[in-house]
């Protein structure tokens, strides 16, 4: 009697492996569109050669430049003007405190967004200047001198000022460039900042009253509340997630969502956040994993010496 | 009135009341299964281990879960994922396990056609299995529901708007059905009901009776042959183990049984550790929302082929071929006319090129269950199709046309 079963094995694995292809790999190709990444190049924005001068930029952020009537800068002791769900409701969105502004976010795309804030942000659709639609955030005409070495000095300044690129943290880089229009329950975290704990309920509702004040602005503002965060990293997967961060367009024609400019590291650790938020058990997984599988090794080698010793007697 | 002595230990004492030795010869040492068999037989094994750990992971997941649509996807993405100590490796086994149950179950399927196993007394085996295959698809698709993600809702929503009728518009049906006009807290409470209380009730009355319908006929072999089971167990008995055809389930299959599990183990946690995105759909980590349509709806995996048999058509047809297709299998044992219980490459060209089309073509229906209806995917869906129903239409006609081998 010959031993077919390596023969059934193999067309089992066939058969089961063909399965496996044509439902996951190939249906899933077919069915959503392939984006690549530049790696955060931001090619369509041109460079500028200008050396920046930290001192000159921060006469310009704190004078001419008139950014600190709307936005805060915590580090250099300029408190916001209104709170949040104040601001909201006059520009649409909470406009970003500028403390760490210089090493979230690219140079180059900084230096883009102060001269023209809509064509950096990816949203001329939404606003188109000479349709009287004008972005929130005024650009910036210059003040008298060149302007490509003003915005330069200015985007000096901000780096100056903002923590190291390496000491930027998975929060700080999601609650800078993503969590102002995104909530994300699962970590506490509000468009308004996170929830604090009240003892009293009163003053717990009284918050919750504000962030939905916020996110009615932010509807007016966005066409619709941005969604929750919280698994996202489930539902969309790490590449989805890190494309359509780089350009929302590409993933999704005609978003309301701005291109925010992240570098490709800052990208990185908004991608660990929602990871510590919707996959909070990976370390967890990886560990257990490999303890259950030499088990179930050792398991398997056992029931095949059993098996050998059983089968000795019956042939 | 039975007599009874005084025990003259716990096993006696049992055995008097409980018949425990008998019983276990019936189920175990004198149970004979044919020498000739691979380790297809032991699929069956695989689906008790499996469901065992759907079973004891479903439990721990029950303990923390909240059937409400306000709290169900956070009780369940939250509180089990993120709160509950190992909650995130119980339902990775539960979502894996799901899936994988599937795939045993149609190795099995397919094992029992190639080898004729529902011929000459095993009928009820195969009835009994088809049946159970029913009772798992409720399970399965009452599970999905109960995360109560855009998947759940949506898919909740195609199925139950199958009960209508198409052209017969009994929406009245749907209605009562959801409880409500759309999937709403009445259906979610309902669905949890059936897929934690009334469903694993059918189907563990129905695996009864899948045992019980296999311990009369046997378990058939992989050579058709006619093993004469008293004479070889007397051979057996007698010293001659490795004389006789037949060995006993129990320790002898078991054992290979248990080395069958252990590789099946060792490919079932490696998917529940490194590969478990195929069992949890991502659309389905997103909470649902009756206002915002997924762009794909599809099924799990499993229930594709039969959903590709009610796609390509329009909906009246689709679903009289979709019924036609659900009911088909059960009614295997009598729509083959050949009286050959032998594997179906001794069966003749006609059946084994039936069996091997029947198996590629429900994988292309697979496929094509999936992709989006567009192109080319809706011209070989169709085919398919159709060729599934003409497959099953023809196969009284060949069977019966089969020479006797």
């Amino acid at each position: 009697m010959k031993n077919k079963e390596p023969i059934i094995l193999a067309i089992v694995v066939f058969f089961t492996l063909v399965t496996y292809f044509l439902v996951e790999p190939f249906a899933h190709s077919q069915m959503h569109k392939h984006v690549e990444s530049d790696g955060f190049a931001y090619a369509d924005l041109p460079a500028s050669e200008k050396k920046g001068d930290a001192i000159h930029g921060q006469e310009l952020v704190m004078g001419a430049g008139a950014c600190v009537g709307c936005h805060s800068i915590e580090v250099a002791n300029v408190p916001a003007v209104m709170e949040p769900q104040m601001a909201a409701a006059s520009y649409g969105v909470n406009p970003p405190d500028l403390s760490n502004a210089g090493a979230v976010y690219d140079a180059k795309f900084l230096a883009n967004l102060i001269k023209n804030p809509a064509h950096a942000l990816k949203v001329e659709h939404k606003f188109d200047a000479d349709k009287g639609q004008m972005h929130p955030m005024v650009p910036f005409y210059g003040a008298g001198g060149d302007i490509d070495q003003e915005v330069a000095d200015m985007v000096a300044y901000l780096q100056s000022i903002a923590v190291k690129p390496v000491e930027v943290t998975p929060t700080m880089a999601f609650e800078n460039a993503c969590g102002r229009c995104h909530a994300v329950s699962y970590e506490n975290w509000t468009p308004m900042g996170t929830k604090p704990s009240f003892k009293d309920k009163k003053d717990s509702l009284a918050f919750d009253i504000k962030v939905l004040e916020y996110e009615d602005s932010l509807k007016a503002y966005m066409g619709k509340i941005p969604p929750d965060l919280s698994m996202y990293i489930r539902s969309r997967g790490e590449h989805y997630i890190s494309t359509l961060i780089e350009n929302p367009q590409n993933q999704l024609e005609g978003t309301a969502m701005p291109r925010v400019g992240v570098t490709a590291e800052s990208a990185e650790k908004v991608i660990e956040y929602l990871k510590n938020s919707g996959d909070t058990k990976r370390h967890e997984r990886e560990e257990i994993g490999t303890n259950v599988m030499i088990y179930i090794v050792i398991f398997a080698i056992f029931a095949f010496l059993w098996k050998k010793q059983v089968w000795r007697d019956l042939h | 009135m039975a007599h009874f002595t005084k025990a003259t230990s716990v096993k006696d004492w049992l055995n008097q009341r409980l018949a425990i030795e008998k019983v276990e010869k019936v189920m175990a040492s004198e149970y004979w299964i044919p020498k000739n068999i691979n380790f297809l037989w032991a699929m069956g094994m695989i689906l008790v281990v499996t469901f065992v750990l759907l079973l004891v992971s479903g439990i721990f997941l029950l303990m923390y879960y909240i059937p409400t649509v306000d709290e169900a996807f956070n009780s369940v993405n939250y509180t089990i994922m993120r709160e509950v100590n190992f909650g995130w490796l119980w339902r990775h086994i539960h979502g894996v396990a799901a899936s994988v149950v599937f795939l045993i179950i149609y190795i099995h399927m397919f094992t029992g056609i190639y080898y004729g196993s529902y011929k000459k007394g095993r009928e009820m085996i195969w009835i009994s299995g088809m049946l159970l295959f029913i009772a798992f698809s409720t399970e399965a698709f009452s599970g999905y529901m109960l995360p109560w993600g855009q998947m759940s809702y949506w898919a909740g929503m195609v199925i139950t708007n199958l009960f209508a009728g198409g052209s017969l518009h009994a929406d009245f049906l749907v209605e009562w059905i959801r409880g409500d006009y759309v999937p709403a807290q009445a259906f979610l409470g309902r669905f949890f009901m059936l897929h934690v209380l009334l469903v694993p009730i059918a189907i563990m009355a129905l695996i009864g009776l899948h045992f019980a319908a296999l311990r009369i006929p046997h378990v058939n072999n992989q050579d058709g042959e006619d093993v004469d089971f008293d004479a070889e167990s007397k051979k057996y008995l007698a010293g001659d183990k490795a004389g006789s055809k037949v060995m006993r389930f129990g320790n002898d299959f078991m054992s290979k049984d248990m080395m069958v599990v252990g590789i099946f183990l060792i490919f079932f946690f490696y998917l529940v550790f490194y590969n478990y995105g195929f069992a949890m759909d991502p659309v389905n980590f997103d909470p649902a929302d009756g206002l915002k349509t997924p762009t794909h709806i599809y099924p799990e995996w499993y229930f594709l082929w039969s959903y590709e048999i009610l796609r390509p058509f329009n909906i009246d047809l689709g679903l009289v071929l979709f019924g036609f297709a659900q009911v088909i299998f059960v009614f295997l044992p009598f729509l083959d006319r050949s009286p050959n219980a032998v594997p179906a490459n001794r069966r003749g060209m006609m059946f084994k090129i039936w069996f091997w089309l029947m198996l590629c073509n429900m994988i292309v229906l697979t496929a094509m269950g999936k992709l989006p209806p567009e192109g080319v995917f809706t011209t070989i869906g169709l085919v398919a199709a159709i060729v599934f129903i003409a497959q099953w239409l023809a196969l009284p006609i060949i069977t019966s046309m089969e020479k006797k081998v």
